[in-house]
């Protein structure tokens, strides 16, 4: 039987990125998250798999760190939490625009400023609508268990790889600090640099007389040149709509209502439709796995035999915006929301839902 | 006799690198920066290591520094070059990996990244182009603008009650355990190239034994911005901009 380990989220993570082959983890402290750097500077994977482990100066720094890795084909990561990924976003559009594969995991707290150091979902626009300047997205994975922060860790460097574009974990205090048991997956060695000079031809690792320089570069000042890369990418940004798009979905085909939730207000939420459903309510729960791409096409397929929708978040109503796009003004679409850390229970959510459609 | 018979091999005093690519530069007649690139592209060439040469272009007029040498580059956002090299050569410890930059870019907004860089010891090689002003942008101050200088944004002077002192950032980066060679050069006349290109050459061959960061800054010339013709430029320099950022090494070992 696979080895299962009880830990808490941001370890797994850790562990993930040592197992799954990454080269290169550069961060800089903060809460909820610094368990993931702390872990890795236990752990000394450099005596292992020759992981390379640094504390940047700043979070400035580490993202630029990414960009230099990336630029070599190499699997490199960040971890920070909500002040310190608005520090990186101007690296994140550089990654976005230079077309660097990356994983950017962001374990939130609540904002906006210095905000609070406890659980939040209020990064969700910044995630998922772009944070840095100019037209790009990234691939966003919002995991509702430890495990999931393992598994998502390999899964968002497959899809950075496959698209050659950041990928971002979108976490929360609670399922960072939350301990569960977390399967470890077998080792995967990491790449040698015979694979990747044959695997990504674009990578800067030493111009050899058989090819062209490599530049990796975000800068193209021809117009023509320039709106080309921006459609380059939006072909990216819709083929990633077309084929990745993750979720789960609890007791929504005969549901009357549904709430969409991800992350640890996800895992409330399922013990708020159980209540609700021991009640007689047919409410069912839409958990989105990735934020970008969102599933639209699933809402849009219940939508239909629904009547009503509610967007449950630890914010004043991001992800709501989605979905009432989604939903395009067919029936109601809701929102309960809580702040500043306090994570509600499912009767507090139940309540809220009954209010919601009795309005 | 047929210029021909005159064109052999035997004859030739003098060819361009093949590492610096055909194209032509867009920099102002004038400028430092060909000179500089030139320099490198040479040193590389001696070196035979083009293949295990990674650049780190700035944001500025070097930005385009990959079209002119001819090895694989990563074009850094402003001031975050030093950051890319760490994480380039911690990945590659094998390769030779250097970052150019301009005042604006590693004297300004880079200043985090380029002290750290240098604390930790990165084996990398830094180019600092100091010329005292921000080329690219349209000849705005820079930190290292010389007091009483006339800028786009400093009309009347630079005013040190204003705008603070000029900054000798090479001299902090002396300070600096991390380091293992820092000098100040120019490229102003031909004696002057052949001790930055020494220079360069020594920064490089530092990489290679792990003796930490070497940091070359060359003073030079912008006669756009300073809008001085080219040798009138030079003559500048040497008067005003050499008293303050005097030439020699700061740090050998």
């Amino acid at each position: 039987m696979a080895e299962k380990i009880l830990m808490k989220g941001n370890e797994a993570i850790a562990h993930a990125a040592i197992r799954c082959g990454c080269d290169g983890y550069f961060g800089y402290p903060i809460t909820p998250q610094s368990e993931i750097m702390e872990t890795l500077m236990e752990e000394q994977p450099w005596e292992t798999t020759g992981m390379v482990v640094l504390q940047a100066e700043s979070e400035t720094s580490s993202i630029n760190m990414l960009y230099g890795g990336a630029s070599c084909g190499k699997k490199v990561m960040t971890s920070s939490s909500s002040p310190g990924l608005s520090l990186m976003c101007e690296g994140l559009s550089y990654l976005a625009g230079a077309e660097l594969p990356c994983l950017v995991v962001n374990v939130v707290r609540g904002g906006p400023g210095l905000g609070t150091i406890q659980p939040g979902q209020g990064d969700y626009f910044q995630a998922c609508k772009g944070g840095g300047h100019g037209d790009y997205r990234m691939i966003v994975l919002a995991p509702a268990s430890a495990q999931e922060m393992y598994d998502f860790v390999d899964l968002s460097f497959e899809l950075a790889f496959k698209y050659r574009n950041p990928a971002m974990i979108l976490s929360d205090g609670v399922i960072g600090q939350m301990m569960e048991k977390v399967e470890l997956r077998p080792m995967k060695p990491r790449w040698t640099n015979e694979e990747i000079i044959k695997s990504m031809p674009w990578a800067t690792t030493g111009k050899t007389p058989d090819r062209k320089q490599n530049v990796i570069t975000s800068l193209a000042l021809d117009a023509a040149v320039h709106e080309r890369l921006n459609h380059t990418l939006i072909a990216k940004y819709k083929q990633m709509e077309d084929e990745e798009v993750r979720f789960e979905s609890v007791q929504c085909e005969d549901a009357e209502h549904v709430i969409v939730a991800y992350g640890c207000m996800a895992r409330i939420c399922e013990s708020t439709i159980e209540m609700a459903r021991k009640e007689g309510i047919k409410l069912g729960l839409l958990r989105p796995i990735t934020l970008f791409p969102f599933p639209k096409k699933e809402i849009n397929r219940l939508v239909p035999h629904l009547k009503s929708m509610m967007s449950v978040e630890l914010s004043t109503g991001q992800m709501l915006e989605d979905v009432q796009l989604a939903v395009n003004g067919r029936i109601p679409v809701n929102f309960f929301g809580r702040l500043g850390g306090i994570v509600p229970s499912p009767e507090e959510v139940l309540e809220a839902f009954k209010n919601s459609i009795n309005k | 006799m047929d210029i021909k018979d005159i064109m052999k091999p035997e004859n030739m005093v003098y060819s361009k690198t093949p590492v610096l690519t055909s194209t032509t530069m867009h920099y102002c007649p004038g400028c430092s920066h060909g000179t500089v690139h030139k320099l490198i592209a040479e040193v590389i060439e001696e070196m035979g290591i083009q293949e295990k040469t990674i650049g780190i272009s700035p944001v500025g007029c070097a930005v385009f520094a990959y079209n002119y040498v001819d090895i694989d580059w990563q074009q850094a956002a402003h001031g975050r070059a030093p950051a890319l090299a760490t994480a380039t050569k911690r990945l590659h410890p094998e390769k030779y990996v250097f970052t150019y930059q301009g005042d604006g870019d590693l004297a300004s907004i880079g200043t985090a990244e380029i002290m750290h860089a240098c604390n930790r010891g990165e084996n990398i090689v830094v180019i600092f182009i100091n010329n005292g002003i921000y080329g690219m942008t349209g000849g705005q101050m820079a930190p290292t603008t010389l007091i009483g200088m006339k800028t786009a944004t400093s009309p009347y002077g630079r005013d040190p009650k204003l705008h603070g002192m000029p900054l000798k950032i090479t001299n902090l980066i002396a300070q600096l355990d991390g380091t293992c060679y820092v000098t100040r050069q120019a490229v102003h006349n031909a004696a002057a190239a052949r001790k930055t290109k020494r220079a360069i050459r020594k920064a490089f061959e530092n990489s290679a034994l792990g003796k930490g960061t070497s940091f070359v800054e060359v003073v030079s010339t912008c006669n756009s911005g300073w809008k001085l013709s080219p040798v009138a430029a030079n003559e500048w320099m040497v008067e005003n901009m050499f008293p303050e950022y005097p030439m020699g090494d700061l740090k050998d070992r």
